[in-house]
């Protein structure tokens, strides 16, 4: 005990970066260059466009560990690639979302625009973030393993057709059309987006769950504070998905094992 | 190549680490030999130093030695930025025989030592941290072979007008065989309707006629009048188009480079000023055509207003060139008006006045219609009383202008000449834009002097519109054919305003003329022949070699669903015959969007794969 006491005294933030080459990753360069100070904690790792961190990228970090992630792009109108941020920007609602479904806190994430002319910025935004992250204190993933759970269902939410899809042609559907020519409305179909990621989470959720023992629908409401009607509606729309397994009732009552895909477990 | 062989999947990575003290820069900061000797612990690292500038010669052998000696086949090299000094490293690889795909850049200057100056262990335990995430990146690379695409030796540029043809004869006289297309049934653009241009104040037809002679004569150029494109399909190097032809076959050809060259048309100031309101309220174009055919009222008072509909009324933007355009036209007619009084009533030309819906000739009723999307005739209004012009008095011209924007060298001294000429320029501000109105027949104009703080009224024969180019309102057909952008102001976008002002973001298009914003003729020449010059850059080459930064498609995965082609900037991504998605190796700039979107997780990107970024980003995680 004392020992863990020492260490959380010693905690510093495990923050990373994820810089856009041509405007962030270059906007830190000038920091370096005009010697604008900011702490040490920030890891970063270049990338062409911030377009390419996918939610399972930073998801996946969380689970690891992290206890925050930056993610810096050009500023809007402005990308490299044209129109590269304005998916990252819906993304990363997307990644706001899960998390808070996870039950972690939605500002361990932070997305910044920082231009290449913008050094002292870099190193304001970076103080600021890593003030920010040491104030929320150690993320929970190591120490407990619900919210291990949690992000790991989050990361596979992440990866869902149904998600993955909705996102990826939200600025379309929103800005050009669906086939018909409809455009829909941009609000409208955010509150699809939010109630498909809170089906998709629950459901990667009672997978993660039943992953290693066999659950009941009881037993799982309890453990993801869901009522028991939504989460035998999930496990109907699982078992027709072939995703998950009746296993041998006990007494009255059946349980559900995740069935594994591929030969990895 | 044959070299890289050896490194091939198969093999397990031996790493090389020079970690720099760049002098001072990272050595004043860093323990840079203690991080040198923790690289040594990493997985996979057969060989660790510290130089004192690695980017020196000795510096650069000591990496070519380590690759020979210890047979390095992956390099790391922690120091400064990837942005200037990757090239250096990847070719010193590469003169060692490494591919230089295989070369790890981890940045301990800017990102550590210049920004932790006061923080030695802490900067020390970061440079530890990074190279320990470059070599967990290191030991998941892979060689790549970056890919040659030929490039047709054919151009195609879109705008018969000075942009255009300027372009196209670059391009023809260069050797290159050109495509070029216009809407109009004649070469010439928005000049060929104008009347006399300044600066040389000679008309406008015999100045561009030389131009469109040799166009039209030069054995490389094919012309299409009355055409326009259907379709453009490719990448740099191989794009095939279809020109439509009114009333004649379409046309198809393979074509390397385009250059996009199809003008603006002038902003139509509906509801300002009594335009389309009150007869003789005209556009500075309109009035230019009156003047050019002869076909004017009698004028006394001759008002013109600057920047009617831009810098903020309708538009943001300054349209640049029509001060000078104005002041043109201000010295013409106080030069030539008399002369013309006498030859338009000889020939019987002179008019009442420019009715409501009748100022516009044919020459831009044609254009006109294109952007309103309507037929422009219009019922001719009764008659009016006529200003009595005393036979010895001279006309009176007036400019209310924001600013006078005569830049340049010749510009400042035509504006000098219009003053010399008593041309008044009167300044008004935006808190009190000047009204036109009616008085009876009689139309009047109301303005703020901004010297005298008055308010004052004057009779007008004639009020003249300085209004902003503005792209042609199709343009966004154009803009999605060939996906290249248009900007905030609807203009076609540049690559990089100052340092690619001709290019687009998409390799292989150009851009050249009013279609990117304001400009005059001089200007618009200037660009024609950079954007030539620019775009036979490639075809002379005859290939272009794509960087080994692009996504990959596994068929396994792809289920064809198109949410990839939907969302790539560059139309990178096509369907194949299989209906599964493909990468056009050449088209793809490798930003990771499609790899990001995919919603079956079956795209990746060459060199950044997921398990690269993951394998990097998590080794920060770890305890060093």
């Amino acid at each position: 005990m004392k020992m863990a006491e020492a260490q959380e005294k010693n905690w510093e933030p495990k923050i990373i970066g994820f810089l856009c080459n041509w405007c962030s990753y270059a906007g830190a360069d000038l920091c370096g260059v005009s010697r604008y100070q900011y702490p040490t904690n920030i890891r970063s790792v270049r990338v062409m466009c911030s377009t390419r961190i996918s939610p399972h990228l930073v998801l996946d970090i969380f689970k690891s560990g992290a206890d925050g992630i930056m993610l810096g792009g050009c500023h809007i109108g402005d990308c490299h690639y044209i129109s590269g941020n304005y998916y990252t920007e819906k993304r990363v609602r997307l990644m706001k979302r899960l998390m808070e479904e996870a039950g972690m806190e939605p500002e361990r994430l932070r997305l910044e625009w920082v231009s290449a002319s913008e050094g002292e910025k870099f190193s304001k935004v970076v103080s600021e973030f890593t003030e920010q992250v040491r104030k929320l204190g150690p993320t929970k993933v190591k120490s407990d393993a619900n919210q291990r759970s949690k992000v790991a269902a989050a990361d596979d939410a992440s990866e869902t057709f149904r998600l993955k899809a909705l996102v990826g042609k939200e600025i379309n559907l929103v800005q050009k059309g669906n086939v018909y020519e409809n455009k829909l409305d941009p609000k409208e179909l955010e509150k699809i987006i939010d109630s498909a990621t809170e089906e998709e989470f629950e459901r990667s959720l009672i997978l993660e769950l039943s992953r290693t023992k066999p659950r009941s629908v009881k037993e799982l409401g309890q453990l993801m504070e869901v009522p028991t009607d939504k989460v035998l509606r999930h496990i109907v729309v699982l078992r027709q998905k072939n995703l998950i397994s009746m296993e041998h009732p006990e007494g009255f009552t059946p349980t559900y094992k995740t069935i594994e895909i591929g030969g990895e477990q | 190549m044959t070299e890289h062989a050896k490194h091939d999947k198969g093999e397990k990575p031996r790493i090389g680490v020079f970690v720099c003290h760049c002098g001072s820069n990272i050595g004043g900061f860093v323990d840079v030999p203690s991080a040198a000797e923790y690289a040594k612990t990493l997985p996979d690292v057969a060989y660790a130093t510290d130089n004192l500038y690695t980017c020196a010669e000795d510096g650069l052998n000591a990496i070519r030695e380590g690759i020979r000696k210890h047979n390095l086949n992956r390099v790391i090299v922690a120091s400064c930025t990837p942005r200037t000094h990757a090239p250096l490293f990847q070719a010193t690889c590469e003169s060692a025989g490494l591919n230089k795909y295989l070369f790890t850049f981890v940045n301990i200057r800017e990102h550590c030592s210049w920004v932790h100056m006061k923080e030695k262990d802490g900067a020390t335990k970061k440079a530890k941290d990074l190279i320990r995430m470059g070599v967990a990146r290191a030991r998941l690379l892979q060689p790549q072979e970056e890919a040659k695409v030929e490039v047709a030796p054919v151009g195609l540029v879109i705008g018969g007008g000075v942009s255009g043809m300027t372009a196209a004869l670059s391009l023809a006289d260069m050797g290159f065989p050109v495509h070029l297309v216009e809407r109009d049934g004649d070469l010439g653009g928005f000049v060929k309707i104008l009347n006399n241009l300044y600066v040389t104040d000679k008309s406008a037809a015999d100045t561009i006629r030389p131009l469109i002679e040799k166009v039209t004569k030069h054995k490389n150029i094919t012309v299409y009048l009355n055409s326009t494109m259907k379709s453009v399909e490719g990448f740099i190097g191989n794009y095939d188009i279809v020109i439509g032809r009114k009333g004649g076959e379409d046309v198809k050809a393979k074509v390397g480079t385009i250059v996009v060259a199809t003008g603006a048309l002038e902003l139509v100031p509906e509801g300002l000023y009594g335009y389309n309101q009150y007869p003789n309220v005209v556009t500075l174009t309109e009035f230019e055509i009156l003047c050019k055919k002869k076909t004017l009222p009698k004028l006394k008072n001759v008002a013109f207003i600057q920047c009617v509909g831009s810098r903020g009324q309708k538009m943001s933007y300054c349209s640049r060139i029509c001060c000078n355009v104005s002041i043109k036209n201000a010295i013409n007619i106080v030069d030539n008006y008399e002369n013309m009084l006498g030859l338009m009533e000889k020939q019987g030309t002179l008019i009442d006045k420019v009715p409501v819906e009748q100022k516009a000739t044919d020459e831009i009723l044609e254009r006109r219609r294109r952007r309103r999307g309507r037929d422009a005739g219009a019922a001719e209004e009764g008659g009016a009383e006529e200003v009595k012009l005393g036979p010895s008095e001279k006309i009176e011209v007036t400019v209310f202008n924001r600013d006078v924007m005569a830049y340049g060298v010749e510009h400042e001294l035509t504006y000098n000449k219009a003053r010399e000429k008593r041309v008044k320029f009167v300044r008004y501000t935006t808190d009190h834009l000047p009204k036109a109105f009616m008085e009876g027949n009689q139309l009047m104009l109301t303005y703020f002097h901004e010297t005298l703080k008055l308010e004052r009224t004057m009779p007008v024969d004639m009020v003249v519109l300085a209004t902003p180019l503005i792209n042609q309102p199709d343009a966004g057909d154009l803009s999605k054919m060939l996906k290249v952008p248009l900007g905030q102001e609807g203009f076609f976008l540049e690559a990089h305003v100052k340092l690619r002002p001709v290019d687009f973001a998409t390799d292989g298009i150009y851009v050249a003329g009013t279609c990117r914003g304001p400009a005059d003729i001089t200007e618009c020449a200037f660009q024609g022949a950079a954007a030539a010059s620019r775009a036979a850059i490639p075809m002379a080459k005859g290939y272009v070699q794509a960087e080994a930064l692009s996504s990959v498609v596994d068929e396994n995965k792809c289920t064809g669903c198109g949410t990839c082609m939907q969302v790539c900037p560059y139309g990178a991504l096509r369907k194949n015959d299989k209906g599964f998605a493909e990468v056009i190796i050449a088209a793809c700039k490798g930003c990771g969007c499609c790899g990001a979107t995919c919603p079956e997780g079956a795209i990746t990107m060459t060199n950044y794969t997921d398990a690269q970024l993951l394998a990097e980003a998590k080794a920060a995680l770890e305890e060093g």
